[in-house]
């Protein structure tokens, strides 16, 4: 399976879906360095995201947001991909400078686990 | 979108790595805003200056930046005074840090200015493209100067200096800076003894109230350093990045913005000029903290004749850019003399100097509100008259 989306950061990444439906602010809600979601009022609480292909709504919290995406990129815990909703600047910027192949509004459903591959280029998503 | 040639050069990686990435930065952005085209920008004010914000992970990304500003750009206030950080108690490792970043922003072009109010010293034209970032200083250009700029964050604002472009959307775009909530005071007469810190008041309050649209106030007449204060709140309790004073700022005495002002609904919103009087306290400070926004040569005037002939009896910290600094050696002297301390480079929020300081005394509307959460501190609003007073053990 193809679906189509919207190109935000390119190159291309595979891994392991990690879903939720609420929006992730990187700033205090992820730790830089081990990838561990340590916002206790989020629904991942406790999971990492590094590897993972990241699926969640948009960003929000601080703007320095984009530098813990950066951060965990050098650290090598960061996700292999972002697919988002709807795609604001925080996770638009961090993903470009931490090279996060990005994408967002995708037509079509995703599968609810398994692995996918976002190609951030085309700004598609492909599952088998 | 619609690229020219020096656009896809940049994004074909022609003027470099870095210049390649910033240019896929103002891409994605026009992309989410859904802008048609992007637009050369006059001036450039980055944020993410204070090592305080952007931290480690910061500080390794602009270190990994290579290139030069292609037009002029202001660097935000840092984290401590660049030069004289070992008077004041800043912390070692922090000071090391810091003194890293300015050097990062340095080769990349990005004048070390240190300051929120860059328009003091540079021409700002109305109707002038710019990318400028810190909040008090975007609804400054916007408001009272009639410039046009949307509120960027650190790493766009660095994209625009070092590639020249935005992406053409938002407040550049005329019709998109028509006021959307009406203010009124419910008694026109009180604001005429008005001071900043009223208007840091008022500010606190509309600004709440406003989130991001855009504010139009009748029956006030402020001045430039009120307007400064009035926005800052504004872009701290909520966040404004242009609002509009009938018959005062430029825009409203344009015949399209007096049609739209005219015709167009909005929600109108009455404020008791008793809800702003309340907003002065009466805690004893231990500090007094002044020049959020930096001082204007004016307000630097008021505080000379202020403190002539007096003693500051607790730390007593007026926040300034160096060029003010530079520009007014025999002013500086004079509100020394007092025992205060004119800091400059940095300012009381991004600084570790107001940690966990105690009772903070200010007249910034702005400060009041970043006080607690940014630094841990109590803050208490006053008059500058008032703060002096504080000050002083009187």
């Amino acid at each position: 399976m193809l679906l189509q989306g919207r190109s935000i950061a390119k190159g291309t990444g595979t891994g392991p879906l990690l879903i939720t439906d609420t929006p992730i602010s990187f700033l205090g809600g992820v730790d830089p360095k081990t990838g561990i979601v340590i916002d206790e009022s989020h629904p991942l609480f406790g999971k990492s995201v590094a590897g993972k292909v990241l699926v969640f709504p948009y960003g929000k919290g601080s703007t320095v947001g984009s530098y813990v995406l950066y951060a965990l990129a050098k650290n090598h815990v960061a996700p292999a991909a972002i697919i988002n909703t709807e795609c604001e600047t925080i996770i638009a910027t961090g993903a470009i400078i931490a090279e996060i192949p990005t994408v967002d509004r995708l037509k079509g459903d995703l599968p609810t686990d398994g692995v996918v591959t976002v190609d951030g280029t085309r700004g598609t998503v492909s599952f088998a | 979108m619609e690229l020219d040639k020096y656009d896809q050069a940049l994004l074909n990686g022609e003027y470099g790595e870095t210049k390649q990435k910033m240019m896929e930065i103002l891409l994605a952005l026009g992309k989410i805003y859904e802008a048609e085209k992007f637009i050369e920008v006059k001036s450039v004010q980055v944020s993410g200056a204070s090592f305080k914000t952007i931290g480690d992970a910061g500080l390794s990304w602009l270190n990994s930046l290579s290139g030069k500003a292609v037009v002029p750009s202001f660097l935000n206030p840092i984290g401590m005074p660049r030069d004289e950080w070992q008077n004041l108690g800043i912390p070692d490792d922090f000071a090391k840090k810091q003194l890293e970043v300015n050097a990062a922003y340095t080769r990349l072009g990005i004048r070390p200015t240190c300051t929120c109010t860059p328009y003091y010293f540079n021409i700002i034209e109305r109707g002038d493209h710019l990318a400028w970032s810190e909040s008090s200083a975007v609804s400054y250009v916007n408001s009272v100067l009639g410039a046009r700029t949307n509120r960027e964050g650190g790493p766009s604002a660095l994209a625009s200096a070092l590639t020249g472009k935005t992406p053409y959307y938002g407040l550049h775009i005329v019709k998109n800076r028509i006021p959307q909530i009406e203010f009124h005071i419910d008694d026109p007469a009180a604001t005429k003894s008005w001071t900043n810190a009223h208007y840091g008041a008022l500010g606190i309050i509309a600004g709440a109230i406003s989130g991001n649209k855009i504010p139009f106030f009748t029956e006030i007449r402020p001045n430039r350093d009120m307007l400064k204060s009035l926005g800052a709140a504004m872009a701290a309790s909520g966040a404004v990045a242009l609002y509009h004073v009938n018959e005062i700022t430029p825009e409203t005495r344009f015949p399209f913005f007096k049609k739209h002002i005219e015709e167009a609904e909005r929600e109108v919103v009455e404020i008791e000029a008793a809800e702003i009087e309340e907003l002065f306290g009466s805690l004893e400070a231990d500090v007094v903290a002044l020049g959020c926004p930096h001082v204007s040569e004016e307000e630097l005037e008021e505080l000379a004749s202020l403190l002539e002939n007096k003693r500051v009896v607790m730390p007593f910290y007026i926040f300034a850019a160096e060029e003010m600094r530079v520009k007014h050696p025999d002013l500086c002297a004079r509100i020394q003399s007092s025992g205060a301390k004119i800091v400059p480079d940095t300012c009381m929020v991004v600084s570790p100097l107001m940690d966990r300081a105690g009772v903070v005394m200010t007249n910034s509307g702005k400060a009041f509100t970043y006080l607690p959460g940014m630094c841990k501190a109590t803050p208490l609003l006053g008059t500058l008259e008032e703060c002096v007073r504080a000050g002083c053990g009187e």
